[in-house]
């Protein structure tokens, strides 16, 4: 076996404190929490170059190319709409079909961004062994690529809103921080993802069905009151849930007379901007702290 | 059996250099496990994936491998350094544990600055086209936006993909398997490194291909501090180093002079 204590015969010094003399520093060492902060910015070039360039892979092999980042979300509006409004008929809620477009786009932005984000590791092992850069480099480009994805659905979802009728108002611009606050939120949970993925690729099967279950429970596909009829403790939760609140935000600001589960709009911002810093802030360091791991396979 | 010769000064080394010679890369028993996922077994049902995350079990499906077995050695500054060795012998893990991309679980890896690895498998995104390749792979190095836009002209040059028509702009799954290897070659040769880290990327090409990136190699050894390369061509490790370092299943064999380590290779592989 090799020896630890093997002395260099020039020097007669250890391997380690070779190292020590000449300052070399070991090989893959994760940075301290500032530093690494001051590298992802340092990639922010890349981050933005890799976002982009995938959400143009994304459809470059499709004959209508760009134009699916708009049919998308159109089109899984109208699927829904067919079965809750046409179908089921719903009737309690006024302009049901933007109160359920609306909810939808939101909810759609964390759910792809969250299972982009889990594959976000293990998809890119290739890049990971070959290059060196932050890791959160990945699941922040994923990220960014559904904020671009959002940003079409939005352009679709205006034009819904508009046609069936909705005024507009100085309180559409209230969208611009509860998106950004929803995006941070976003970040967060996938760069929690993003680690547990990398480990566990079990996780990728199971994804599916936590996100659908996260939706039921956000009042994207039927209206919120129903949610009045749950035992206290279960409704309070879900008065909580951060994806429940950022919906919410977003018809509030949109549509006139949508029902809403929470009463007071500033408890409402504030339970988003505290998702968004627990999420983001708590996300982030999660992920610092697994920098090491990634690419071991 | 372990032959183990100290890295001994008469190699010829071709940088004028000034007393003590100073060490790159230190590699103190490194020894690294892999875990590898044997493909789809049986259980890949959500059912079965829940039931392992509970009781969190890993997956049955999931091997570890110890690619390599306590590794001792120092490279110092204006070295170039062959890695030889049959299929499996830990050179590339070495590498990758070396450009610190694959941990240790095991002993230490010290390096002066950031090693860059050359590998061919440096994924990139098969879907765009070369040119958005280069841009996002020289990025990904940490190259300034500005110098990205001013080297990629060059790298595509060097890359010689354009010399059949315009392949720059075609996305890369059009490509080749020797053309997409110099492309990524060319964008890891752009910039310039402490310690370089080159995997078999001097075997691909055609043959113009090969005497550019040999010439590139030598250049950036000049500039650079410590070259690595891991090469079953042994004529190009040959041409490119003055020390070897033999590995077998994930052990130093011989450590020495390039001729006299790849004369005892040659006569132990033919004896097999």
């Amino acid at each position: 076996m090799a020896d630890t204590a093997l002395v260099d015969p020039v020097t007669g010094l250890t391997q380690a404190q070779l190292a020590a003399r000449h300052g070399l520093r070991v090989a893959g060492e994760r940075p301290s929490l500032a530093e690494y902060s001051r590298r992802l910015w340092a990639y922010r070039h890349f981050i933005a170059a890799y976002a982009n360039a995938k959400l143009v892979a994304s459809y470059s092999n499709a004959k209508l190319g760009q134009i699916w980042q708009v049919l998308t979300p159109l089109t899984n509006a109208a699927v829904y709409y067919l079965i809750f409004g046409v179908v089921l008929a719903q009737k309690e809620i006024p302009n049901f079909i933007a109160y359920l477009t609306t909810g939808l786009f939101i909810f759609n932005f964390t759910q792809s961004a969250v299972l982009a984000g889990t594959q976000s590791i293990s998809s890119n092992l290739g890049l990971i062994r070959a290059l060196h850069f932050p890791r959160a480099c990945l699941p922040v480009a994923a990220t960014l690529t559904q904020f671009q994805q959002l940003l079409a659905s939005m352009v679709v979802l205006v034009g819904i809103v508009l046609v069936t009728g909705e005024p507009i108002t100085p309180e559409w611009l209230l969208m611009v921080p509860a998106l950004l606050l929803q995006a941070v939120f976003n970040a967060g949970v996938v760069m929690v993802v993003a680690r547990m993925g990398s480990k566990s690729s079990d996780l990728k099967q199971l994804m599916p069905f936590i996100m659908r279950t996260w939706m039921y429970g956000s009042g994207v596909l039927y209206s919120v009151s129903l949610f009045k009829r749950l035992p206290e403790w279960a409704a309070t939760l879900i008065q909580y849930n951060p994806m429940l609140v950022y919906i919410e935000l977003a018809r509030h600001a949109l549509l006139e007379q949508a029902p809403l589960l929470n009463e007071s709009l500033t408890q409402l911002w504030l339970v988003a901007a505290a998702w968004a810093v627990v999420a983001g802030i708590g996300g982030f360091v999660y992920f610092w702290r697994g920098e090491q791991e990634y690419g071991r396979g | 059996m372990v032959e183990h010769l100290e890295a001994s000064n008469d190699a010829t080394i071709t940088l004028p250099r000034v007393g003590e010679r100073i060490p790159t890369v230190v590699v103190d028993d490194a020894h690294v496990i892999y875990r590898v996922h044997k493909g789809a077994g049986g259980g890949t049902t959500p059912v079965a994936a829940l039931r392992r995350l509970v009781k969190r079990t890993s997956a049955p499906n999931i091997q570890e491998v110890h690619a390599v077995k306590g590794v001792t050695f120092t490279a110092y500054r204006g070295e170039a350094i062959g890695l030889i060795g049959s299929n499996g012998s830990g050179k590339s893990t070495i590498l990758r544990a070396i450009a610190g991309l694959l941990p240790v679980n095991r002993g230490a890896v010290y390096t002066q600055g950031q090693p860059s690895l050359l590998g061919v498998n440096a994924a990139l995104l098969n879907d765009l086209s070369g040119e958005r390749n280069v841009a996002l792979g020289c990025l990904a190095m940490g190259m300034h936006p500005d110098d990205v836009v001013r080297m990629t002209p060059e790298i595509i040059e060097f890359s010689g993909i354009n010399e059949r028509g315009d392949f720059a702009s075609l996305p890369m799954r059009t490509y080749s398997s020797g053309m997409a290897a110099r492309l990524r070659f060319s964008i890891a040769a752009a910039k310039k490194h402490d310690v370089l880290l080159i995997d078999e990327a001097l075997a691909t090409g055609d043959k113009g291909f090969r005497k550019r990136s040999e010439q590139r190699v030598r250049e950036l050894r000049e500039s650079a501090g410590t070259v690595f390369l891991v090469s079953h061509q042994l004529s190009s490790v040959r041409d490119t180093c003055e020390r070897t370092i033999w590995l077998e299943s994930g052990l130093i064999r011989m450590d020495g002079p390039t001729d006299e380590v790849i004369r005892a290779y040659e006569a132990f592989s033919n004896k097999k």
